[in-house]
């Protein structure tokens, strides 16, 4: 009697106390979440005349359509290969296949994205939505290589920061410094040091190598530019996961190295049997935390090079605030939210995985 | 023997901090510039940057930047919005959440477990995923202000406040700390008939000051830095925070000093908060990676 009491109590009290959370997080998380989900299925403009339908998977279909066409070298009545002033093949042009073709009606609208192959025939890559395939690889490349180096350099720093010197703190807390500042700020000031003509980084460049370093316009050029920001981003965030890192190297007992110093262990086989396995946990934590970070890359770019240099610097987040903000298209900027989480959650469970305690 | 041994050791330890002191100028040297920058005048600005003297406070010194700045854009318009909107997030956050996770680890009731795990869960929902619905959601709901009721939350403060006040992170510190708290404490309170909000108010609160430095600081940082959610759903400069304010600095004739006034002005304030509470601000990142 008294227990149920007790927990009728508990009922009304637990709830009472949890709902104002609960219940924000269910307006403003939650349900966007489903809303994300739901408008992808659909045609929903931020203001529209016209009434909301359902469109099936049409906006998948528009921003993931692909398509492949192999396409042999133009060649004349004899049989010789057609070829251009500068003597390479030529090709026929895959507007005509892409465009009212009736012969390739899967290939209808779609642009090319990228080609390979030899004198006598070509592959093209096509895709519906060229720039969007472009924005998922440019994330994909910036995840790849920002997780492993962001999360290599911030063990690092963490290694040389976990020694007793007097100062250390002063050290760690200017390598912590930029964690603090926006990246709004950051993106604004490395603007600067990459410019062209009177930046930082090449004039700093042109003095260590006596003017040997021509200046680069690290923004401006398709080749840099993306690498550049890549630079910037772990710049500004290796501090955070630095200290991720420290607190994991921190709950590492020190008998454990007593214990490696008495067997005149060396620094590796130390940091190799004793340190890392004690940093699994952090290890799986710091890699999923950078990948959910850099894949929501946004400010950078919005700030920097609003996706140019030639798309070389577009990103899925970036694409989706041009459309559903941008261009109000809420429809569209869902349907690019939903395959950015579904690539999130793989991601995380692929590393978990791969990371997972071996039994 | 010894005086080698001693004298390797004195060398190895001048390379240890040679080897600290290079990496904490490559942390250092972009914000160094960008406050010696501020002082200086366009011209002498840029064609410092072709020397060290890009980093140090040196030739025409003035703060003219920062009036031509305060000149340029309502600045004090944009800081005091800052202000509003971080502080009163913070404080209901810390409230809100707090209670939620005092619910979900000293009281029993059902559906406790799935409600805990669906908000657990949120931790790995990106923001960006949920903004555009999150736009849409926001441009239609209702409120009621002044003149009876309204809809839209558009062009306001609530709109920056009332999404971000409760959220997976925030909620999650304070379970983690709530657990490590003496049990027993509650349940005597409990025996003598102290209901629960005394509890809350009277034992939990009282012995909360880390988490909540901790939840405070990251609740802080996350939204004095906010830019891509006040960029979508304000589009008057009455409610603008800084960061979105940058944009008034880039229109037509770009000046870089005044740029660099701004800069100095919404970062310098934090950066010397953060050093003065470094221990703090450290810990509470630290404390995110604790194990769950």
């Amino acid at each position: 009697m008294a227990t149920s009491t007790k927990l009728t109590r508990s009922n009304s009290a637990g709830w009472a106390f949890a709902l104002p959370g609960f219940g924000l997080m269910a307006v403003f998380i939650i349900i966007p979440f489903f809303f994300a989900i739901g408008l992808s299925f659909t045609n929903q403009r931020l203001v529209s005349p016209n009434p909301t339908e359902y469109t099936g998977l049409a906006n998948y279909r528009q921003l993931l359509g692909m398509g492949v066409i192999t396409l042999d070298a133009v060649k004349d009545d004899a049989g010789q290969i057609v070829r251009d002033e500068t003597g390479a093949p030529t090709f026929p042009r895959v507007r005509d296949y892409t465009r009212n073709n009736p012969d390739y009606p899967q290939l209808q609208g779609m642009r090319e994205w990228f080609s390979w192959g030899s004198d006598t025939s070509r592959t093209y890559v096509l895709a519906r939505d060229v720039v969007f395939m472009t924005a998922l690889m440019n994330t994909i490349i910036f995840v790849i290589v920002v997780a492993p180096v962001q999360g290599g350099l911030a063990l690092l720093l963490a290694l040389l920061i976990n020694q007793r010197l007097r100062g250390i703190n002063v050290y760690r807390a200017i390598y912590f410094m930029p964690v603090v500042v926006s990246i709004v700020v950051v993106s604004l000031l490395w603007r600067f040091i990459y410019d062209g003509n009177s930046g930082l980084l090449n004039n700093m460049l042109g003095a260590i190598s006596f003017g040997a370093i021509k200046p680069v316009d690290w923004l401006g050029n398709p080749n840099t530019a993306l690498g550049s920001i890549i630079l910037m981003s772990i710049w500004q965030a290796v501090g955070f996961h630095m200290v991720i890192w420290l607190s994991g190297l921190q709950t590492i007992s020190p008998t454990l190295y007593e214990a490696a110093a008495i067997e005149g262990s060396s620094k590796w086989q130390t940091f190799r049997y004793v340190t890392w396995p004690g940093l699994r946990n952090t290890a799986v934590l710091v890699l999923i935390v950078i990948t959910m970070q850099a894949f929501a890359l946004f400010a950078q770019i919005d700030v920097m090079t609003k996706g140019g240099p030639l798309d070389s610097t577009q990103t899925i987040v970036f694409q989706a605030i041009q459309r559903g903000y941008g261009k109000q298209d809420i429809s569209g900027g869902s349907a690019i939210s939903v395959i950015l989480f579904v690539l999130v959650l793989t991601i995380s469970l692929i590393q978990r995985y791969f990371t997972r305690e071996k039994n | 023997m010894a005086s080698i041994s001693a004298d390797n050791h004195g060398l190895r330890l001048v390379v240890r901090y040679m080897v600290l002191t290079l990496v904490a100028i490559i942390f250092i040297f972009p914000l160094v510039f960008m406050v010696v920058s501020s002082l200086k005048p366009d011209q002498q600005l840029l064609a410092d940057t072709s020397s060290l003297r890009a980093f140090l406070p040196v030739g025409d010194i003035s703060v003219d930047n920062y009036y031509a700045a305060f000149k340029r854009a309502p600045v004090g318009t944009f800081v005091l919005n800052s202000v509003i909107i971080t502080g009163v997030t913070v404080v209901l956050s810390l409230f809100i959440c707090s209670m939620a996770a005092f619910s979900f680890v000293f009281l029993k009731w059902q559906g406790r477990d799935l409600i805990l795990s669906i908000i657990l869960a949120t931790l790995i929902v990106p923001f960006e995923t949920i903004a555009i619905p999150l736009l849409l959601l926001s441009s239609k709901l209702p409120w009621i202000g002044a003149h009876g009721l309204e809809w839209g939350w558009l062009n306001t403060y609530r709109v920056q406040i009332i999404p971000f006040i409760a959220d997976g992170l925030t909620i999650f510190l304070f379970v983690q700390y709530f657990k490590d708290l003496p049990g027993e404490l509650i349940e005597a309170a409990r025996v003598e008939g102290a209901t629960w909000p005394q509890i809350y108010r009277r034992i939990v609160m009282p012995l909360s000051g880390p988490v909540l430095a901790t939840a405070a600081i990251l609740k802080f940082l996350a939204m004095y830095n906010q830019y891509l959610w006040p960029l979508m759903v304000v589009q008057q400069e009455e409610y603008r925070p800084v960061m979105v304010g940058l944009q008034y600095f880039f229109q037509l004739n770009r000046a870089w000093g005044e740029i660099m006034a701004y800069l100095s002005l919404i970062t310098v304030p934090v950066l010397a908060f953060y050093l003065v509470l470094q221990r703090a601000f450290i810990a509470s990142i630290a404390s995110t990676g604790v194990k769950g």
